[in-house]
């Protein structure tokens, strides 16, 4: 049994809670100190605990699922009404494969209409509805955490209406990126995301889940680029501000709460987003740096020489090459280096676009800032490049147990994490490696055990975040709170901005029936 | 060794690109479309410099023949590891009506000229499919011709004394041949993988040179003997229909005549 298990049931004054607050009493208000005991004392010796604030709460008074219940889902989605174990399996279990809930129904409603009609009855049978697009959440936010309902956006895939002017583009919200990108791509456009997920991820999610992705640097947020979104509400009302409007300022931007709310406040149906145009010449530079300083520099003059025209600026470190070649076979096309950065430029004229290119890299080359690299300008060596960034993920996954953090934080900054964790954890963890977009100041920390391991959770955390609260940094960039970082929102939001979110929440759903046990704190009822 | 060896590099439509017809159906939309060295080309341009690097050959030759665009590609092959390339100018008309047997007579006048001991080719392009360009070579030259097997090569290709010694997997085991040089090698898909040019040597390509040469100083006529009459996308595939029960199944068959 670990340490906290046994503290669990010691009052209030344990060695964890005074330790954190001493830590950095000077940050923290007398406020959030007495918050986050409140919340250890409430939670203590259930579920969530001091020593792991990532757990599931016990489950709170909803309704359990009758014959009567199915009997009214199977009238309304007749054959879309699944409660065969087997196949409600896949839907209860997240992506990472670490959170797992006991759903006994899964429904794939096709239309607005009947999205709106589901949450209407469970609103009145006080049901609980965990929304569900392509389950590829790492967060565990996209599955039930007890007997929820899932609301699968599956089968509502269709594009409703492009238009190749304005390049903005409406489809219902369980499209999927890669069938949305091949769609505009036939069209001249392109989608303003990119993500690893892209073959299995719904547009809907990520809305609700305000994905970054590797275009970020380039085109913005989602928070920019969505115009527009119709949303079922709680209580089964259809809100649709489904504008295709570049610019409206008519009131109060209600889609904006929608946006990022991981499926609390409202189900979002359908999605109007802006496009940009398919760009005519997309190069890719694969570069080899021999330490995190000298990758910062490259990125500044990055920034100077190439300009407008650079999309995306990622990097991974040498643990993650030696997994893609360990698990995936994958080859390095350089030398052996500490750090590795993926350069895309994008832009409508191949000649201009390769003269900056080949003047930036003669520039990082005879600089030594860079000390090897290969560049790509045909698709399938493109795709090829752009693997070794996007897999690194599906390369983890095979080494046992992945305990994955998503941090913002000063671009300076972001290495000194990875280092000083591989100091901290010492032999308790197999790899510690370090990616992500480091243009945006967004680190992927990822630290792996053959097995869950809970003395090295504990090593991880609060560490993790309390590091990153030290620099104001962000605990979740883009990954969002889900079930495991809810509890940790403290962190990086202070406690009137989060009793705000939970008066929000109860005005809109004062049932709490959408998603609960998600991203927002326990403590917050 | 003073060998030196000649390589066709060929610029293409890149393979991921879809195809288009254009709307006068006399050919494929070019304009604006991505370029690439064809898959097979680069396979053989990493075969050489491996012959290079171990010692076995001294010179690495890079040709290509079309517009000034096909520079690019010889670049490409500079990049991997070709010391100098030969830009043989076929533009307008002359360019659409190129094919295998005008480029192999390119080719073998080339080869006389630079006293080339090898040639190594693609086995076909990804544009036209001929698989033709090497055969005809080594026949206007008289040299002999090999292809290693696709999926079985054992990367073996050596040069010992005057003979180019290729070890090839069979199904029953391993077969090693040896054939005189000159000779004409055509490369296929699994004979290696291609490396990718790093920064070092492209920066180095750029300072390689390309010499610029005309068909009709090499002799050759590169009028075609072929016209295209016209280009069609291949017919659309039907959808299939789906029946619920096997006497459906029947009653349809019957219906086409199937049955």
């Amino acid at each position: 049994m670990g340490i906290f298990q046994r503290f669990a049931r010691i009052p209030l004054k344990s060695t964890y809670i005074w330790s954190l607050c001493r830590q950095y009493s000077t940050d923290l208000t007398a406020v959030d100190r007495a918050l986050i005991q409140h919340r250890c004392v409430h939670n203590r010796g259930l579920g969530a605990s001091p020593g792991n604030p990532g757990a599931a709460p016990p489950r709170l008074p909803f309704s359990r699922v009758t014959q009567e219940d199915l009997a009214f889902f199977r009238t309304l989605l007749p054959g879309r009404t699944i409660t065969d174990p087997d196949l409600l399996k896949s839907s209860n279990v997240d992506w990472l494969k670490t959170v797992e809930g006991n759903s006994e129904v899964l429904l794939r409603p096709k239309t607005t209409e009947e999205v709106s009609q589901i949450l209407r009855y469970c609103n009145e049978r006080n049901l609980a509805v965990c929304p569900q697009g392509g389950n590829t959440g790492l967060v565990g936010g996209s599955v039930p955490v007890f007997d929820e309902i899932i609301l699968s956006t599956s089968l509502m895939k269709q594009v409703i209406t492009f238009d190749n002017i304005s390049g903005i583009l409406t489809c219902q919200a369980g499209c999927v990126l890669e069938n949305l990108s091949n769609y505009l791509e036939e069209r001249d456009f392109i989608m303003p995301l990119d993500l690893g997920a892209k073959g299995s991820c719904h547009i809907g999610g990520n809305v609700s889940t305000n994905a970054g992705g590797l275009r970020l640097l380039r085109y913005g947020s989602l928070r920019g680029t969505v115009l527009g979104l119709e949303v079922v509400l709680a209580d089964g009302r259809i809100l649709n501000c489904l504008a295709t409007l570049r610019k409206d300022n008519t009131g109060y931007d209600l889609k904006q709460l929608f946006i990022g709310s991981e499926g609390t406040l409202g189900v979002i149906t359908a999605v109007s987003i802006l496009c940009p145009r398919k760009p005519k010449a997309v190069n890719v530079a694969f570069l080899g740096c021999s330490s995190f300083q000298q990758l910062l520099e490259t990125f500044q003059c990055c920034r100077g020489m190439l300009g407008e025209i650079l999309s995306a600026f990622e990097f991974l470190d040498a643990s993650c090459m030696s997994l893609l070649e360990k698990h995936l076979k994958l080859t390095n096309p350089i030398t052996e280096s500490p750090f590795y950065i993926v350069i895309e430029t994008a832009g409508s004229n191949a000649t201009h676009d390769e003269e900056k290119l080949h003047k930036f890299l003669e520039e990082v080359m005879t600089s030594s800032l860079v000390t090897d690299g290969t560049v790509a300008t045909e698709a399938t060596k493109i795709k090829a490049l752009w693997s070794l960034r996007e897999r690194v993920t599906e390369a983890l996954t095979h080494e046992g147990y992945t305990y994955k953090y998503d941090i913002s934080l000063p671009v300076e900054k972001i290495y000194d994490l990875v280092q000083d964790m591989r100091g901290h954890l010492g032999d308790m963890a197999k790899n510690v490696v370090g990616y992500g977009h480091v243009g945006d100041g967004n680190l992927h920390l990822n630290i792996t055990s053959p097995s869950k391991d809970p003395a090295l959770l504990a090593a991880i955390e609060p560490y993790v975040y309390e590091w990153t609260s030290k620099w104001k940094g962000s605990i979740s960039a883009e990954h969002g709170l889900g079930l495991k970082k809810r509890n940790y929102i403290y962190y990086s939001k202070p406690s009137e901005a989060v009793a705000l979110m939970g008066s929000i929440k109860a005005m809109l759903d004062p049932k709490g029936i959408l998603n609960p046990y998600k991203t927002l704190p326990d403590n917050i009822h | 060794m003073s060998a030196r060896v000649l390589v066709g590099v060929k610029r293409v439509i890149d393979y991921a690109v879809k195809i288009r017809v254009k709307p006068d159906r006399t050919g494929v939309v070019t304009d604006g479309v991505k370029h690439s060295m064809n898959p097979f080309c680069e396979i053989a341009v990493e075969e050489a410099v491996k012959l290079k690097e171990k010692k076995l050959v001294k010179e690495v030759v890079a040709v290509s023949c079309g517009p000034q665009q096909v520079q690019e590609t010889i670049r490409t092959a500079l990049a991997m590891g070709a010391d100098r390339g030969i830009h043989v100018e076929v533009s307008g008309k002359d360019y659409e009506t190129l094919g295998p047997l005008q480029v192999s007579k390119i080719l073998a006048a080339l080869a006389k000229k630079e006293q080339a001991d090898l040639i190594i080719l693609g086995k076909q392009a990804i544009d036209d499919d001929c698989n033709q360009t090497g055969q005809m070579t080594a026949a206007l030259l008289d040299w002999p011709q090999r292809s290693p097997e696709d999926g079985t090569f054992a990367s073996e290709v050596n040069i010992e004394a005057d003979k180019l010694k290729v070890v090839r997997e069979i199904d029953g085991g391993l077969e090693t041949i040896k054939i005189n040089l000159p000779a004409v090698v055509t490369a296929d898909l699994r004979l290696n993988t291609p490396r990718y040019a790093t920064l070092p040597n492209i920066m180095k390509a750029k300072k390689k040179k390309i010499a610029n040469v005309k068909p009709a100083d090499l002799g050759v006529d590169v009028s075609s003997r072929l016209e295209v009459l016209k280009v069609d996308e291949p017919p659309q595939r039907q959808a299939g229909v789906k029946v619920e029960t096997v006497h459906d199944l029947v009653g349809k068959l019957k219906e086409a005549g199937r049955i």
